[in-house]
């Protein structure tokens, strides 16, 4: 069964007013246990909108959002448990560091969860170890972090909910090589050390092909594309003419394909070029 | 092509509490040559966002000297010179625009210059025409998407007549689409105007279209070459934690299965490369 399902799902900001916007329309999703969901899509088209559903932070003009099959808008006890239950870190979560230390920053969230205080304490310090901040920043004011710790931080604050869904909104955003790197593994590990569900919403496509298992396209507030990420990369072409980008190797293949290379076209990393690539000379595939 | 801005022994540290924190820039000796797109990489705290300060005098040296043409950027009454000639565009679209009209904004800087009324429409007509703003001139910066933004941030620049852009990694905060768009723009003042560029990125893509590539480390040069130069050099780009393009990568890699294929950069160098080694292997 899914762990998380969403309905028919419309969000309308301003309804019935002169400024009223369609942010999500009639979006059905259902969401497996264990997978990387990849969200992507141009700003604007609904991805920020569509997930703060996931935790009832937003509620539906029209539709629903099931959590193990159950309304999360049901009632006030609902709401709150999905709050716990789906972690979500917001796009550029530094800035909403506000706490005198880290450690009460991090703390945020289970203290919120009224959990006892060595548990607490307990979340706070494996969180922290977990995305690589030293025991000795825990007491340092969030202001005196580099840009990079700031936002580990942030993603240590949500982890430490314990929750079974991470939703990330944009964690690799304005990052360097190097500290995307770093978030991405981060969010692998975190996966495969917990078991949890993960939606990872990114501009960037060569994150999405490297990390997820599964691809949500947003279109203009529109669930346009759902599949597994070879499958969606596979309809480059349409990705490209809605002005999205689609990772380097599948823009080489495609464009192969075009000249009149016989290569196939669901190619999305470059490890999966290379065998593509091999295997179109008749020279084995490496293992 | 004659030197631009030429750094000469620089060195920068920052006045902070701590007295023994290491200097942010050390002995840099760099040229940025007039007309040239210059790519300036490196991770997070190399020292990329110090030396762009240091090229339009936000910064002065702590040793050594930067001269614009023939300024000095310590000398104090050359400072709104320099500045009029190296524009800088900074990596929020939301803290760059003040007026509430596009083409106020715009109009911002030529209107300080004292400029004549008919003069300043101009400029900014041209300066709106130029980065593909001209339909938005009367809309509300804030309606507009981070790419649009960037771009009318650019069009204050222009209409100064500055002869010189540098990008503090204005596109890491917008989104593909606005980043193609504000490198086309890039792109185009560069080579349709011979508007020199500095472009501070950490996306390949937009440093292997650049003429050369300054690598920053630690507060030093690492390395400054053409980009095949620099994206060769595999220690190089393990040492400083760049990444290969994913372009070069895959011909990487097929290279190292005993395939023979040329050094390729761009998505373009590559399909080319490949298609030439499937019709050598007669599978076309
Ligand atoms: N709080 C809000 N009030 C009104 N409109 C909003 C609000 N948040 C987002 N929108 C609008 O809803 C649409 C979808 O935005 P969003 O969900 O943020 O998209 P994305 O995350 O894909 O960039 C956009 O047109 C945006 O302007
Ligand atoms: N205003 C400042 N005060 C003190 N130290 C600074 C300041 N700005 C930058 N630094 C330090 O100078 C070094 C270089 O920073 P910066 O030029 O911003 O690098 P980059 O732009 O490559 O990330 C870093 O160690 C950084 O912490
Ligand atoms: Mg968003
Ligand atoms: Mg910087």
């Amino acid at each position: 069964m899914a762990v998380l399902e969403v309905q028919g799902l419309t969000h309308l900001y301003g309804a019935k007013t002169a400024r009223e916007t369609a942010a999500v329309q009639d979006v059905d999703l259902r969401i497996e246990p264990g997978e990387l969901l990849g969200v992507i899509g141009h700003t604007g088209s609904g991805k920020s909108t569509l997930i703060q559903h996931f935790n009832a932070l937003l509620t539906p003009t029209r539709g629903q959002v099931l959590l193990d099959g159950a309304d999360v808008n049901r009632d006030k006890q609902s709401r709150r448990e999905a709050r716990f239950r789906v972690g979500l870190c917001f796009q550029y979560p530094e800035y909403q560091l506000f706490e005198e230390t880290v450690y009460k920053d991090i703390s945020f969230g289970p203290a919120n969860m009224q959990l006892p205080k060595d548990e607490i304490d307990r979340r706070v310090r494996t969180a922290a170890a977990f995305v690589g901040l030293d025991e000795s920043l825990l007491e340092k004011s969030p202001f005196d972090l580099s840009g990079g710790e700031k936002r580990r931080a942030a993603i240590a604050g949500v982890m430490a909910m314990e929750p079974e869904i991470l939703v990330l909104d944009e964690p690799t955003a304005g990052l360097d090589p190097r500290g995307r790197e770093r978030i991405l593994d981060m969010i692998l590990r975190y996966r495969r050390e917990t078991g949890s569900t993960v939606v990872l919403v990114s501009h960037s496509m060569e994150d999405i092909a490297r990390v997820a298992t599964r691809a949500l396209v947003m279109n203009r507030s529109r669930a346009v594309m759902q599949g597994t990420v070879g499958e969606v990369f596979a309809r480059g072409e349409e990705l490209l003419q809605m002005g999205l980008d689609v990772p380097a190797s599948t823009r080489i293949f495609l464009e192969l394909r075009q000249r009149g290379v016989p290569v196939q076209t669901d190619v999305y990393t470059a490890a999966q070029g290379v065998d593509a690539f091999l295997r179109l000379l008749g020279k084995e595939a490496r293992a | 092509m004659d030197t631009f801005i030429s750094l000469q022994n620089v060195s920068y540290t920052y006045e902070s509490e701590e007295p023994s924190a290491p200097a942010a820039l050390r002995n840099v000796n760099l040229q940025v040559r007039r007309g040239e797109f210059l790519a300036v990489l490196g991770h997070n705290g190399s020292g990329k966002s110090t030396l762009a300060k240091l090229l339009n005098a936000i910064l002065v040296p702590t040793e050594g000297k930067v001269i614009v043409q023939w300024m000095n950027t310590a000398d104090e009454e050359k400072v709104y010179d320099i500045r009029r000639r190296v524009g800088m565009v900074f990596q929020n679209p939301d803290n760059q625009i003040v007026a509430t009209i596009v083409e106020d904004d715009v109009a911002f800087g030529p209107e300080n210059l004292g400029l004549p009324p008919e003069q300043i429409r101009n400029r900014v007509d041209e300066a709106l025409k130029s980065v593909d703003m001209y339909d938005f001139r009367r809309a509300e910066p804030h309606k507009l998407s981070g790419g649009q933004k960037q771009r009318v941030a650019v069009a204050g620049i222009i209409a100064m007549r500055t002869d010189c852009i540098i990008f503090d990694e204005s596109t890491a905060m917008i989104d593909p689409k606005g980043r193609r768009e504000v490198l086309q723009t890039m792109r185009r003042l560069n080579r349709d105007m011979g508007i020199t560029i500095v472009c501070i990125t950490h996306f390949m893509e937009e440093a292997v279209q650049a003429d050369r590539v300054v690598v920053m480390d630690d507060g030093a040069v690492a390395a400054v070459g053409t980009p095949h130069e620099v994206f060769a050099d595999e220690a190089l780009l393990r040492r400083t934690g760049l990444e290969l393009p994913a372009a070069a990568a895959l011909a990487q890699g097929i290279r190292a299965a005993g395939i023979p294929l040329p050094f390729v950069l761009t998505v373009e160098e590559c399909v080319d490369a490949l298609e030439q080694a499937a019709r050598k292997a007669g599978v076309v």
